[in-house]
């Protein structure tokens, strides 16, 4: 089975984001495979280790996703792509990514791409789906089971709680939600090995695509951080004079009524 | 001059890291006051090949440098110092000899289960009489036809209980008036041979620590490890290692004891403002930043010496004596940061404190590091 992986290099979730002239600060703040997509790769290896075949992680940015990609083969994943856009494109959206995602797997004749259900950073969760529409596959999003017998597949998907069980069949894209599975700690014979394992870099170029027909779609305005909680107040006294009380404030203070 | 980690040094210390804190942290106080073996903690580091680290691919083992080791030792002994003095003894006390000394059937026998974990490595050499003065060795292997017959007894064995089998020191002969000391491989359910597990201790409760009994204990003449008379030497090369084991095991508590006060005295308020603000835990807390930096630096430092394959003794006792010292200070001064709460064992730092102190004493005291770094300058 020829499976790939569409993984993200984000921000540790531990980071303390900083936010100076209109940029999130990068410099000395840890970055993470996607903990979404941790759940992808490490369902591509429990594909791959019951029906065989070969995982390919791929990945679009800087140089610096390289370790994030060694952290996967480490994991257990064959071989690595890194789509680097570092010189090509300053900004980049969920359209320009699944269009370049889309252009390089267009040939690969994928028979199961797994991706996470969000990325923590961006969160739009929109790249899966949009790749799969585009490969004019099947897809199915935030899933928490997969069982495929032949091209058939069995899939549980976890909609805000519930639980939806549904068929389809491959060729398919399909996003993780977490319940899908524990993803392994990489060992330290597969870290030991992650680097010799085959990790291809290409360019815009290379797949032909012009960087003006992946512009972003869309333009960020403006990026600020969630106001501070404040502490929360009690009001006191009798009850009617805390109802009272309480529709001023939301009038005149929190100006919701 | 190059300060940064390996790829692969990074990437197992991100993996050890979260695995400290995920599955090793949690149950660290309760361990500590049952004093319950973490077997199922290094049932996973051996699913993880984590313990045969240093050792060749040909035995089971993963080929990781001394760096590697470091990092994995500090990483565990930050969550559970318990757990990381075990996992040093595997590896530098119970693996190391018979890697540096074994014959090559000596170690596919011995060696190999080492690694995939089916047995804890150990090494018995302190006595009653004696430690890093191995003349007062008393326990003796002698000479019966084509065995060894071995009477003696061991005192202070990490991992004996979890071991099937280990290399002691013993007496196999004198020559020109002085004893002669060989190590020998025992296993441990061998007739006559008894571990005694009941020592009770100031700190690192959950790790294994063991009196061994040798009561006419047979063991066969090709179970003598290294070459004959050899046997002390061989453990001063053995301990070399394991310091470096014991200087990251020391910089892992320490880290550990900083974290706590430095997270407590931001959100800890006294006379209105945390004590973070007040100078006086500042200078506490950047000292001990910068002694912990130092002295993981030197640990490094051995551990890359010894990977070049050059001489390591002196900086492996360096770090070893510094890292246990500043471990001691920092974990003391956590406590205090800690005021009353510090002194609960709720708030992991005392026992930070009881387990650094054992970084002083074990593998060589704080005086033998002097005596040894004394003697690499000249004295």
């Amino acid at each position: 089975m020829n499976i790939y992986v569409l993984v993200k290099r984000t921000f540790d979730t531990e980071e303390k984001i900083v936010v100076s002239g209109g940029k999130i600060q990068e410099d000395g703040a840890e970055f993470i495979i996607n903990p979404y997509d941790e759940y992808a790769i490490e369902e591509a290896i429990q594909v791959r280790d019951a029906h065989g075949g070969e995982v390919t992680v791929l990945t679009m940015g800087g140089e610096d996703a390289e370790k994030q990609l060694r952290t996967a083969l480490a994991m257990g994943a064959d071989k690595a792509v890194l789509i680097n856009t570092e010189d090509d494109l300053d900004e980049m959206d969920q359209f320009t990514a699944a269009q370049i995602l889309a252009d390089y797997l267009k040939d690969k004749n994928p028979d199961l791409i797994l991706a996470g259900n969000v990325a923590i950073d961006g969160g739009s969760g929109q790249v899966g789906p949009r790749v799969a529409d585009l490969l004019d596959i099947n897809y199915v999003t935030t899933i928490t089971k997969l069982e495929i017998n032949g091209t058939q597949v069995n899939i549980v998907r976890d909609v805000e709680g519930d639980s939806e069980v549904l068929e389809t069949s491959l060729p398919l894209l399909v996003t993780a939600q977490q319940g899908l599975n524990e993803p392994r700690y990489p060992s330290l014979p597969g870290i030991m090995k992650a680097k010799k394992k085959p990790l291809d870099e290409v360019e815009l170029d290379d797949l032909d695509i012009d960087e003006d027909d992946v512009e972003a779609k869309t333009e960020t305005i403006e990026i600020y951080l969630p106001p501070k909680k404040e502490a929360g107040r009690v009001l006191q006294g009798d009850l009617s004079n805390q109802v009272q009380e309480l529709v001023q404030l939301l009038r005149t203070e929190a100006k919701v009524v | 001059m190059n300060f940064d980690l390996s790829q692969e040094h990074q990437m197992i210390r991100k993996t050890m890291k979260e695995f400290a804190d995920k599955v090793v942290a949690p149950g660290a106080i309760e361990r500590d006051r049952t004093k319950a073996f973490p077997k199922e903690i290094f049932k996973q580091l051996a699913d993880m090949g984590m313990m045969g680290l240093p050792f060749s691919e040909e035995y089971g083992g993963a080929g990781a440098d001394t760096i590697s080791f470091a990092i994995v030792t500090e990483e565990l002994s930050r969550a559970c110092a318990s757990t990381g003095i075990t996992y040093s003894a595997h590896i530098s006390l119970g693996g190391a000899p018979l890697n540096l000394f074994g014959t090559e059937e000596q170690k596919h026998k011995y060696l190999t289960p080492i690694c995939t974990g089916e047995t804890f490595g150990a090494f018995g050499l302190t006595e009653p009489n004696a430690g890093s003065d191995a003349g007062g060795t008393q326990t003796r292997a002698v000479e019966d036809g084509d065995d060894f017959v071995i009477n003696g007894s061991k005192v202070y064995i990490t991992n004996a209980s979890y071991a099937k089998h280990l290399a002691i020191t013993a007496i196999t002969g004198e020559v020109d008036g002085k004893k002669e000391i060989s190590a020998i491989i025992v296993p441990t359910d061998a007739e006559g041979f008894t571990v005694i597990d009941n020592y009770e201790k100031m700190g690192l409760n959950a790790s294994n620590t063991t009196e061994l009994v040798l009561e006419n204990v047979r063991v066969p003449k090709e179970n003598l490890l290294g070459k004959r008379g050899e046997g002390f030497r061989q453990f001063l090369v053995t301990l070399d290692g394991g310091r470096i084991g014991i200087g990251a095991m020391a910089v892992g508590i320490a880290q550990a004891a900083f974290d706590r006060a430095l997270r407590y005295s931001k959100e800890r308020k006294q006379f209105g403002k945390p004590l973070s603000d007040f100078q006086i835990t500042q200078f506490k807390l950047a000292d001990m930043a910068m002694k912990i930096e130092l002295a993981r630096t030197m640990v490094y430092k051995a551990a890359w010496l010894k990977d070049q394959g050059r001489p390591f003794s002196k900086e492996a006792s360096m770090c070893k004596l510094y890292a246990s010292e500043i471990a001691m200070q920092i974990a003391d001064q956590a406590v205090q940061i800690h005021g009353g709460y510090g002194y609960m064992k709720e708030y992991e730092v005392e026992r930070y404190m009881r387990d650094a102190k054992l970084c002083e004493i074990g593998e060589g005291t704080s005086e033998v590091q002097r005596m040894v770094i004394a003697r690499l300058i000249g004295c």
